[in-house]
């Protein structure tokens, strides 16, 4: 920790002192670059719990006898998988409009957080599939001895224990989220990475807002990981 | 009494199980009347617990019939997929509670919870009926102040005797029990098995897998020797582990016995 401190600082400081690093310039934006951070959070949170939802019908069909769910669950899996992110995002605020008018009149930031989350929902339906095959056997057999229709074993018994083994990894989904949200930038959604590319376009001093931006995502990360840590460790004590 | 009570309340005719070549059940017919606790004994690899599990169907049968209560099921392993098969198998478990030897008790839900989950939801009790019949059981097996607790809580004992009061809930024609004592901790063994001799003495209708000699010899109204997918000899308590007629089980009961 001490190192860091003194590497950071000692980075600051030899910027500063330089001169090439215009702390003024910085200063009088900076209210207004910070105050893409919570759009920048509720964006994540948003997509997280949008993909939380595609996942979660994502792994029942991933675990479905019934031949076209199972197809159509594990191509939903595939195509997000093959294709990038931010051809996804492109395709759904630039392409779609062409084919459905209406979608040009949805505002952008919600087209964006259907985009993050139709991605995410893809990755976290393999994370909410093992979560919910991790459930030991024995829960499954003993719900159907109660003569628990199929239904009901899944969404009492087997998806409230699946959801307590995947928290930890939907954490860090949701840290991830935090970063890849900035890619909604490049479309005009005026999240933390975009005020700070406009800010520092002003005076072509994008050096010192992206620095900042950089800075705040890297706080964000830490500040959510050490929460994530603490939820963790909450969880397992819960467990014995 | 009437006709009707002296029909055996479960009869399974002519169970058979294989897994892939290995033909673990060979024609098994059992029949169990009410109020009878029947002790299931032999050796591990003998088929005692997959004759249980086809009895409520965790594992289908490859051939055979199963009755319990008015419910009747035959086997039909190619079909077991099936939406009307599998409805079949629902409404005959209603009519089976099971207890397994590792509890499998539901982790995120406390005794009573676990308790009344399946009587509100698969037999349509209201949440006060569910809770009285729960408390009732749960006092049965000498856990009503744990009622509240969540399993990670409760000792091995405890677990397994809230996996009996949960089974009892649904108040079913027999209570089939895996090995129930085979996973607790050496010193809670005695008091799961109290209460498995208090509910023989009440009248519950028992089907037990046990290595448990004192339990088939104190509880049990018949005890049926198992060995290679059959049942080899059967009789009262007395007549089978004092004086067994065939050499298979003279063998059994020594290993088991010591003596």
């Amino acid at each position: 920790m001490a190192t860091w401190i003194v590497l950071i600082g000692g980075f600051v400081l030899s910027l500063v002192a330089t001169k090439k690093f215009d702390i003024e310039f910085l200063a009088t934006w900076a209210v207004f670059i910070l105050g893409g951070a919570p759009l920048t959070v509720a964006i994540a949170a948003l997509s997280i719990a949008l993909a939380t939802g595609l996942a979660v019908l994502g792994a029942l069909g991933r675990l479905s006898r019934s031949a076209p769910i199972y197809a159509a669950a594990t191509l939903y899996v595939s195509f997000v998988r093959g294709t990038p992110l931010v051809v996804q995002i492109l395709f759904l605020i630039l392409a779609l409009p062409q084919i459905v008018p209406a979608s040009a009149d949805v505002p952008l930031i919600v087209l964006g957080i259907v985009a993050l989350a139709f991605n995410y929902g893809a990755y976290m339906t393999e994370i909410f599939r093992a979560g919910i095959q991790a459930v030991p056997r024995g829960q499954r057999e003993a719900a159907e001895a109660l003569g628990m229709p199929e239904r009901l074993v899944m969404r009492r018994i087997l998806l409230p224990q699946a959801v307590r083994i995947v928290i930890p990894p939907i954490g860090n989904e949701f840290i991830a989220m935090l970063k890849d949200s900035a890619l909604l930038s490049i479309v005009g959604v005026q999240e933390l990475l975009w005020r700070a590319e406009t800010a520092g376009a002003q005076k072509f001093r994008t050096f010192e807002t992206l620095t900042l931006a950089a800075a705040v995502y890297w706080v964000m990360t830490i500040v959510f990981t050490l929460l994530q840590e603490r939820l963790e460790r909450r969880m397992a004590a819960g467990d014995r | 009494m009437t006709l009707a009570t002296e029909e055996p309340v479960v009869r399974a005719s002519g169970i058979h199980k294989h897994f892939g070549d290995n033909h673990v059940l060979r024609g098994v017919d059992l029949e169990v009347r009410e109020h009878e606790t029947v002790a299931v004994i032999g050796r591990s690899g003998s088929g005692k617990t997959t004759l249980l599990r086809c009895l409520n169907f965790l594992e289908e049968p490859s051939l055979g019939t199963v009755r319990i209560g008015e419910i009747s099921v035959v086997a039909d392993p190619l079909h077991a997929r099936s939406r009307g098969h599998r409805e079949r198998v629902r409404r005959l478990r209603t009519h089976a509670g099971m207890v397994f030897q590792e509890f499998n008790l539901f982790p995120h839900m406390t005794v009573l919870q676990n308790c009344i989950e399946a009587p509100i939801r698969v037999r349509g009790l209201s949440r006060a009926a569910a809770t009285e019949t729960a408390d009732r059981f749960l006092a049965k097996v000498h856990l009503s102040e744990k009622r509240d607790e969540y399993p990670a809580r409760l000792s091995s004992g405890q677990k397994q005797r809230a996996a009996i009061a949960r089974a009892l809930c649904m108040e079913p024609d027999v209570l089939m029990l895996d090995e129930p004592t085979s996973a607790l901790d050496p010193e809670l063994v005695g008091e799961v098995l109290r209460v498995m001799e208090e509910l023989a003495h009440e009248g519950t209708t028992m089907i037990v897998v046990t290595h448990e000699m004192q339990f088939a010899r104190e509880a049990a109204d018949r005890v049926l020797f198992m060995e290679r997918g059959v049942i080899l000899e059967e009789g009262s308590p007395l007549q089978l582990l004092d004086h067994p007629r065939l050499d298979e089980t003279r063998q059994f009961l020594r290993r088991v016995l010591g003596r």
